[in-house]
């Protein structure tokens, strides 16, 4: 069993456009979602069959008025802020750290735990199981929503006649990328030649090298800017990283989104001929990722 | 004044709106222009901001004295992050999973632990023209964001209007960042993406009871979605940047749209005011 995950640094370069696409091209694997505060991929593979289970990533404080002596303690201990003047918690602030919990002489406060999100399995509209998530916007935790959708997926994949997880992963370097690329096989970056793109690259790179997960470029837009894509190139030559392909400026990779179609079944041929080279470029670099 | 510019969607172009609206309010009034996206920073590049200071941000770890430890596993059992256990006949510390809550360090019975610090990240600021800018820079392999967002945030200048560009998303980095704001920009890309994580972010907003309001960027005639959410939801969209390769290719170099497309200085000026106006009724 194989994971190719899909990442960024910067948000908004195409990751989840690049895994519709992939997705529209395989007829035998899981699909997941990592990107589990902001997941947009179900947009484009339309899941039915849905089953929905809760998420709780920790605990959460909570004042028992009742018993509360306002004595401040609570206050003293609590390193986040989270205990108003009037001695509510903010659920906002708290990192459930429990401190307040054991801390209070009075024993009032309970420390409960905190659904902090849902996780989904549903069917694409391929026929592929998808694995997907949505964090409760504004929650804590999103690196462990991550790991159990990875984790879900690969129970899937070995309980099927599966090989290989497709994921989309999360923007940033933080701690939702590092949840997505532990034990992941391929990490493929999509760039674009923007100067903040590139600068955002070369960090999330740097931590793929640090989870020793084969890394892989996709240069998105690269007919934007030659001269930037031009240096992309130059940087991955230098450290040795391989180009999967590069995809031109095209408007209807909006307008696929915008019917909810993947480029592949939106049906640009010149499109779908590139991405079926990259797809066929990141296959040949599993064999030689471990 | 605080004005925070989130987005759920990464790249919908928030670093576009605060350094384009920072570098136009620079001729009236005194800007700070702070970078929380603190995994992926990108102001500088913009900015071509002159870094005058870098300072460490540091995140207050367990140190065990061995000597004191009678191997109780006190630590161990408050932590909720298991970042402290007694393993054998040791007592191991992971500061990545530390969140620094201090439990471990009152819990101990033999006051075998203190706490040290450990770097997460570096807080850089300088300025640009008269703009200070302040960016954030979360260290590869390091998880959480919020400490290095708030070292940032002690920059905030009560006398100044503080442009503060947050990390995408709706989880607890992007609360961080807009936490305190007197008034939030959403960015919205104007697509089925960009729709979806708006309504997820205004979600984030509401919990915070913060005003707010749209810019619409890739604006396209033909796809009423968000227009029509932002109208239902009495959400004003303040300012529309149109889907235009032109826009892409001046962003890929780095350039600020108000230095080449005169119009954009308007936009923001209008953006700007509108805020204001807000903010007074």
């Amino acid at each position: 069993m194989k994971e190719i995950i899909i990442i960024s640094g910067k948000g908004g370069t195409g990751k989840t456009s690049v895994t519709g696409a992939f997705a529209s091209l395989i007829s035998n694997a899981v699909l997941a979602d990592a990107d589990v505060d902001a997941p947009d991929l179900f947009l484009l593979l339309n899941p039915s069959n849905q089953k929905i289970y809760s998420f709780s990533g920790g605990k959460t404080a909570e004042i028992d008025k009742s018993l509360c002596t306002e004595c401040g303690r609570c206050q003293e201990v609590c390193r986040f802020n989270a205990i108003t003047s009037d001695f509510a918690v903010d659920p906002l602030a708290c990192e459930g750290c429990g401190v307040c919990v054991w801390n209070c002489p009075s024993d009032a406060i309970n420390f409960k735990e905190r659904i902090n999100g849902e996780w989904y399995q549903s069917s694409s509209k391929q026929g592929l199981t998808f694995i997907h998530a949505q964090l409760e916007p504004g929650e804590e935790n999103s690196g462990k929503l991550v790991t159990l959708v990875r984790n879900e997926a690969k129970k899937v994949c070995e309980e099927s006649d599966c090989s290989l997880i497709l994921t989309d992963g999360p923007p940033g370097t933080g701690c939702p990328v590092i949840a997505s690329l532990g034990g992941a096989d391929i990490a493929l970056v999509v760039t674009e030649p923007t100067l903040s793109a590139i600068h955002d690259m070369k960090r999330v790179l740097e931590l793929v090298k640090h989870f020793g997960v084969y890394p892989l470029v996709v240069i998105n837009k690269y007919d934007i800017n030659y001269e930037l894509s031009g240096k992309i190139y130059n940087f991955c030559q230098e450290n040795g990283i391989k180009i999967a392909g590069k995809i031109p400026y095209h408007t209807d990779i909006l307008s696929a989104q915008k019917a909810g179609k993947s480029i592949i079944e939106y049906g640009n041929k010149q499109l779908t001929d590139i991405y079926k080279s990259i797809w066929d470029s990141v296959l040949k670099s599993l064999n030689y990722s471990n | 004044m605080n004005i925070v510019i989130a987005s759920g969607k990464g790249g919908t172009g928030k670093t576009l709106v605060s350094t384009n609206l920072a570098a136009v309010l620079d001729e009236k009034q005194q800007v700070r222009l702070l970078d929380c996206d603190v995994e992926a920073p990108n102001v500088d590049i913009f900015m071509n901001s002159l870094v005058e200071s870098e300072s460490p941000v540091n995140l207050l770890v367990p140190a065990i004295d061995h000597q004191k430890c009678n191997l109780c596993n006190q630590c161990g059992q408050v932590c909720e992050f298991n970042a402290i256990s007694v393993f054998g006949k040791q007592v191991l510390v992971f500061p990545e999973l530390c969140h620094a809550c201090g439990g471990c360090t009152i819990a101990c019975p033999e006051n075998a632990i203190t706490e040290r610090e450990h770097a997460t990240g570096i807080v850089k600021s300088g300025k640009s023209g008269s703009i200070k800018v302040v960016s954030g820079l979360l260290t590869i392999g390091e998880a959480k964001s919020p400490p290095v967002i708030n070292a940032v945030k002690e920059h905030i200048d009560n006398n100044a209007i503080n442009i503060i560009d947050s990390p995408p998303g709706t989880a607890c980095p992007a609360v961080e960042a807009m936490r305190d704001a007197d008034y939030i920009i959403l960015v919205a890309e104007d697509s089925p993406f960009g729709f979806n994580d708006l309504k997820l972010a205004v979600k984030v907003v509401k919990k915070l009871n913060i005003p707010f309001g749209i810019v619409l960027n890739k604006s396209d005639t033909n796809y009423p979605d968000v227009k029509n959410y932002a109208y239902e939801n009495d959400i004003p969209i303040h300012i529309k940047i149109p889907l235009d390769r032109t826009i892409a290719e001046l962003y890929s170099k780095g350039e600020l749209l108000i230095h080449t497309i005169p119009a954009f200085k308007l936009s923001f000026l209008k953006l700007f005011e509108q805020i204001e106006n807000r903010l007074k009724s």
